[in-house]
């Protein structure tokens, strides 16, 4: 475990200043291991994420090859795939959203109890990928629910997702429980409870959530 | 070997006097040409083609649909007008116009897993593309029709009378349009597209307003050379940025309904 590649504390916890990093590494060499509660927490949770299961398109192939004896997913502590969502950590969104299915998507991640994380796998999950211009693929999971880690790809292979769920690790690894960089489930207001877009007669309504989702603003350079 | 389309449709009209069957030639190299059946006698067709011993057409294997959009057709005829002063005739070509009517046709494979031979085409046409849009279902014949006229039905808006479901089979119930015709407009849903072109470009230009000129080009082509120009190619982020806060404010407009 190094601390050198995380970021700084914004605010130091009290009496931190009392131990220096060298006389920490000073009592691990004798045994002692000297750390926050916040970290070992963490480190528990990163290390066992259960993955819903739950598979939208052929991204779903490469996940359950993931999770099988060649790529082995359990080497990361994620092999239990909960087939309900009420035991789930992990919401991986592996392929095309259909406009049809995204209400029950994002019902799915309500049901899941916090804290729970959700990795847009593929092409389609991230943007509607190939039906990013027909009428009925939704262009992107990350309009309605907030997304932790994309993974590119059309499937991305196995190796892509392990990487993913390693990124996803890291970022658990470091997440805090107090301060203002608090954990997005410890924030005061936050109600863990997505809005379900309703079928409308020509496409979802609401078409993206506004408190998740805006569009990012593009400015063109317009040739004079 | 199976008998001919004109022998099919020969013993079709026999069968059923008053009835309509038309023969439409498919000129493209496949040559695969098709019945279309009139509407008022189609479903008792399709009960004789499917049990007729000598076709025995027992599987319907695919089901579609074609919208055929209203069509402007010009025609030019070639007319003689004779010169009133006494001189030779002159040739005067006509050009006339014409709005052929547009329609939703249903496309049926048919083959015969007795006999061992197919495809049979067969076509339903409708009356318009509005209001006479019920061609006869042809589930109680071919039950492998039931999900395929469905998506027909979903998709083109063509309705089957006596189809034992007919409810849409892809988009939800709440939906209203048809996706397939050829008048569709899809929702404008993808107001982030980071390398438009294109159609793409031309709906990109309507959520994102052009900034305004910042500098005149040709002192952004004469960047490379004088430290000058290098400056103002160096300010321009800057106020692209400023009114990349002002289009986020705008709201995207709405598509309109077709």
């Amino acid at each position: 475990m190094t601390d050198a590649a995380r970021p700084e504390p914004t605010e130091p916890a009290p009496g931190a200043h009392l131990v220096t990093e060298a006389e920490r590494d000073e009592l691990r060499r004798h045994g002692i291991l000297l750390t926050k509660l916040e970290e070992i927490v963490n480190l528990g949770r990163s290390k066992s994420v259960w993955p819903l299961q739950f598979g939208l398109a052929c991204c779903a192939i490469e996940m359950i090859a993931a999770s099988m004896a060649r790529f082995d997913i359990a080497r990361f502590g994620s092999e239990v795939f909960r087939p309900s969502p009420r035991q789930a950590d992990l919401l991986i969104v592996s392929g095309t959203v259909t406009k049809k299915m995204a209400p029950q998507v994002v019902r799915l991640w309500n049901q899941m109890p916090e804290p729970k994380y959700c990795i847009a796998m593929g092409a389609c999950a991230i943007s509607g990928g190939p039906f990013k211009q027909g009428y009925n693929v939704l262009k992107g999971i990350d309009r309605f629910i907030p997304v932790d880690v994309y993974i590119p790809g059309c499937p991305p292979r196995p190796e892509a997702l392990l990487h993913g769920l390693l990124q996803l690790q890291e970022q658990i690894r470091t997440q805090k429980s107090s301060g203002p960089n608090v954990a997005r489930h410890l924030r005061p207001g936050d109600r863990c409870d997505y809005a379900v877009p309703e079928f409308g007669e020509r496409d979802l309504e609401p078409p993206a959530n506004p408190a998740v989702w805006q569009a990012p603003s593009i400015v063109r350079n317009e040739k004079a | 070997m199976m008998e001919t389309l004109e022998q099919v449709r020969d013993r079709l009209l026999a069968r059923f006097p008053g009835g309509e069957v038309t023969l439409i030639a498919n000129p493209g190299p496949a040559a695969q040409h098709s019945l279309a059946l009139g509407l008022n006698q189609a479903a008792a067709m399709a009960l004789f083609l499917r049990d007729d011993p000598d076709l025995r057409l027992d599987y319907c294997s695919n089901v579609t649909g074609v919208d055929w959009p209203e069509k402007e057709i010009v025609e030019s005829t070639k007319v003689t007008v004779p010169d009133p002063a006494g001189g030779p005739a002159k040739v005067v070509e006509q050009k006339t116009k014409r709005i052929q009517p547009g329609y939703l046709e249903v496309v049926y494979h048919l083959y015969s897993m007795a006999l061992k031979h197919g495809p049979v085409i067969v076509r339903l046409r409708t009356g318009n593309r509005h209001d006479q849009v019920t061609v006869p279902s042809f589930t109680p014949v071919w039950r492998s029709c039931e999900f395929q006229e469905r998506e027909v039905f979903d998709l083109f808006g063509v309705k089957f009378s006596d189809h034992p479901d007919l409810r849409r089979i892809l988009m939800w119930d709440e939906f209203t349009a048809h996706p397939m015709r050829k008048d569709y407009v899809e929702p404008d849903d993808y107001e982030w597209e980071p390398t438009p072109h294109g159609t793409v470009l031309e709906k990109a230009k309507a959520h994102y307003p052009a900034t305004a000129v910042a500098a005149p080009t040709a002192a952004v082509g004469a960047a490379h050379h004088t430290p000058a120009a290098a400056a103002v190619t160096t300010a321009a982020p800057v106020v692209r940025s400023d009114t990349g806060l002002e289009t986020r404010a705008t709201p995207a407009p709405k598509e309109g309904t077709p």
